[in-house]
């Protein structure tokens, strides 16, 4: 008799084990707190300054969702993870969202049973060598040592580049970016690959950033966005339209400063709708009618994101380029938000 | 009396399960095994369910894909055209071969630090002491980077043996040279030492699954039958020694039977070295031992000798004095005492911690990761598991490989420990 309902019991908490993570909006709704997987530190995606607090680029999506689903920037926890560590990490549920510089794959999105939403970034794996090396393109590196972050997509596409081209390299195998500078400012390799960007962000730290140059070559297409769990659209569709509704208010000129006047005073129908002044989009999603608003209002748009956090005239300086909105000659394009 | 029949009936009743001393036990170890039994197949029927909720299948097909990723120390050909099965192969080995230099490094160290702790020399004996408490006391991962650091950081880098037209013209040295005749050079990534190389190698053989070496595999042979045929002469004249009381003079015949064969074979194979020389960024030619094998070798036997050290003194302690008074009193000199009559009875003691020591030791190259060596736990633990998703599947892998390795060890070690145990005769 007691056997039974221990079965039943154990049974019962099998099966809530197993579908613990089925709804992650209200999981994130009940906690009041987003659990952002977030990088281990990359100036300007996503890195802890110098008091504690979170800054950058992927961070300031993390804090768009948690504003429009918990109606505040502030209420996001970020879990750093390693190369390694981010997919177990998200699958695990031990995170909601992961947005960590990561590029979306055929594997990824099918065996690993990961959903990448959307590509905030439209990245390519670069290389970094120092200037006195001598070098200017990336196929002098013939025989060259080589800093890698292991579990990245860019581990597999030097393999590729360096056999295409026909030349050798000795890879030196780091578990992260703080590594591989490290071992990069050593001269314990000659070059560091990894995404441009993340060249970029690292170059920014070094104490001698004028000494170092990223090559010419791009070896790939990395695009990074939020990745989300396989199996829970809704939560997939949250975190997608947060994004396109900061694309959809820089293509509207609508930033963090004037959103509140905008939604009083605009007539353009789409601004209407995004900013949950008509229609019901917002709770369509689950979320707060106004929720979109609250989270341009508290991050500003992508492009007041991008000029903060890593555009131009900041240290990381990089230009718009492919990340320019499609009425500009970019490829960042939102569908139509109706 | 009353008391006087009553008399325990020979019925069982259900209650006797509990309050009986003669079935209480079992009672008790059949429910503690139907708890166990549970707990079992409540984390299997979780295992199960959780991927079946994520949509994975338990699947090892992947270990016959491309692997894709380059690995820095290969002991096998590897390319990134190979399998995950082959990178896993590369691994192990690479886990291996950290283990048995590590093993033999602690061994003979701990041996010397362990015999030295006991030295009436105080100095000496101060200073072994220092050495075990400072390397038993400190984390192994903190020893492991520490060494790796001092490799990397203090060593020159490629570029400073680097001899240009102008430096050439001004009479300058390059800011670094290599050592032992310009034939081993130590840069900041690893140390570059000579190759052997073979001008009428014998090639390899094809086994289908893998590929012998066959020049290696003759020299070994070679070796490995001189050092046979020399144990006969020895046990020859032993054996005339102990007849007749005459040694005859074998050191000759030794060191002609030793060595003469091999050299012989090496002469006719056309050896030769191939010195590392400075080409582009790196040195090319040679062999290049990576700091991170380096860094993790040292450390680890540091560190495992400062236990085996303490194994050592403790067999030695266990050993009664008398022993040691005895063997002075035949005229044994201290060096003879120790190798003669205190070591070997101490081995039985020191034998079955020594084991677990080297489990200790081969388990603890996992650590590589921190430095970049991909060993087992770096490739299908890290690689492999990172680029294919199978994280179930490569851990559990990973955990039956390691459990293998320490088996085979340890019974290796226990026949080694059953040859030297006291003979009951």
């Amino acid at each position: 008799m007691k056997k039974t309902v221990f079965f039943g019991a154990l049974a019962a908490t099998t099966l809530l084990a197993g579908l613990a993570s089925a709804g992650t909006l209200d999981d994130v709704k009940a906690r009041g707190e987003l659990i952002c997987g977030s990088n281990t530190g990359l100036t300007g995606f996503g890195a802890p300054d110098a008091s504690g607090n979170w800054a950058g680029f992927d961070v300031d999506l993390c804090r768009a969702i948690a504003a429009a689903v918990l109606g505040d920037a502030t209420k996001v926890k970020f879990v750093p993870t390693t190369g390694e560590t981010r997919f177990t990490a998200l699958q695990s549920g031990e995170v909601d969202v992961l947005i960590r510089n990561s590029t979306w794959t055929a594997t990824r999105d099918s065996e690993l049973s990961l959903d990448f939403v959307a590509v905030n970034y439209y990245d390519g794996q670069g290389f970094m060598v120092k200037k006195d090396l001598g070098v200017s393109s990336a196929k002098e590196l013939d025989g060259a040592t080589v800093c890698i972050q292991t579990g990245t997509t860019t581990e597999l596409n030097l393999a590729d580049f360096f056999k295409q081209n026909n030349i050798s390299y000795q890879p030196v195998t780091v578990g992260d970016d703080s590594e591989a500078q490290r071992q990069y400012l050593a001269g314990a390799c000659d070059a560091y690959t990894t995404d441009a960007s993340g060249l970029a962000a690292s170059r920014a730290t070094m104490p001698d950033a004028e000494n170092h140059i990223i090559l010419p070559e791009i070896i790939s297409k990395e695009p990074l966005g939020p990745v989300v769990r396989h199996g829970d659209s809704q939560w997939g569709d949250v975190v997608r339209w947060t994004y396109y509704a900061l694309l959809i208010a820089e293509e509207k000129g609508v930033t963090s400063a004037n959103v509140n006047e905008v939604a009083t005073s605009t007539t353009d129908e789409e601004v209407k709708r995004l900013l949950g002044v008509s229609g019901d989009f917002g709770a369509k999603f689950g979320i707060d009618n106004a929720g979109f608003k609250t989270a341009i209002a508290a991050v500003g748009n992508y492009g007041e994101i991008y000029a903060r956090n890593i555009g131009e005239g900041t240290t990381i300086n990089l230009a718009r380029g492919l990340n320019a909105l499609w009425t500009q000659g970019g490829l960042q394009y939102a569908p139509p938000f109706r | 009396m009353a008391m006087a029949t009553d008399v325990p009936k020979d019925s069982f009743r259900l209650s006797m399960l509990i309050y009986d001393t003669r079935y209480r036990s079992y009672t008790i170890q059949i429910v503690v095994l139907i708890l166990f039994a549970m707990a079992v197949a409540w984390l299997l029927n979780n295992t199960v369910q959780n991927l079946a909720v994520r949509g994975k299948q338990f699947d090892y097909s992947f270990l016959w894909q491309r692997a894709g990723y380059d690995i820095g120390q290969q002991l096998i050909p590897y390319t990134n055209d190979s399998t995950h099965f082959r990178a896993l192969l590369v691994g192990l080995l690479n886990t291996l071969v950290v283990a048995f230099w590590g093993c033999i490094f602690a061994t003979i160290l701990g041996v010397i630090v362990g015999v030295l702790r006991l030295s009436n020399n105080w100095l000496i004996g101060r200073l072994m002491t220092i050495y075990v408490e400072i390397f038993r006391n400190v984390p192994l991962l903190l020893w492991i980077l520490l060494s790796y650091v001092i490799l990397s950081e203090t060593t020159p880098q490629p570029r400073d043996f680097r001899v240009t037209d102008e430096m050439a013209a001004a009479g300058e040295e390059p800011a670094a040279s290599m050592m032992l005749f310009d034939t081993v050079a130590v840069t900041n990534r690893g140390t570059n030492i000579p190759a052997p190389l073979f001008d009428r190698g014998l090639g390899t053989l094809d086994l289908g699954f893998m590929t012998l070496n066959l020049t290696f595999w003759a020299i070994l042979a070679v070796i490995a039958g001189s050092i046979w045929v020399n144990r006969r002469i020895l046990a020859s004249a032993r054996a005339q020694q102990e007849a007749t009381g005459d040694r005859p003079v074998t050191w000759w015949k030794s060191i002609l039977v030793l060595f003469a064969p091999t050299i012989l074979l090496l002469v006719a194979l056309g050896f030769h070295l191939e010195i590392p020389e400075l080409r582009g960024f790196n040195f090319a030619g040679g062999i290049l031992v990576a700091h991170s094998f380096t860094a993790l070798t040292i450390a680890l036997s540091l560190y495992t000798a400062a236990f085996i050290a303490e194994i050592v003194r403790a067999g030695i302690l266990a050993i009664s004095r008398g022993q040691t008074e005895a063997a002075f009193a035949l005229g044994l000199r201290p060096n003879r005492t120790m190798s003669l009559i205190i070591l070997p009875q101490a081995l039985r003691v020191i034998i079955p911690p020594l084991i677990s020591q080297y489990l200790n030791l081969t388990k603890n190259t996992s650590l590589g990761i921190a430095v970049s060596y991909l060993d087992l736990r770096g490739t299908l633990g890290g690689i492999s598991l990172n680029q294919t998703g199978r994280e179930l599947e490569c851990m559990l892998l990973m955990m039956l490989i390691y459990l293998s390795i320490s088996l085979i060890i340890s019974s290796l070690m226990n026949l080694y420990n059953k040859s030297v145990q006291l003979k009951a005769r």
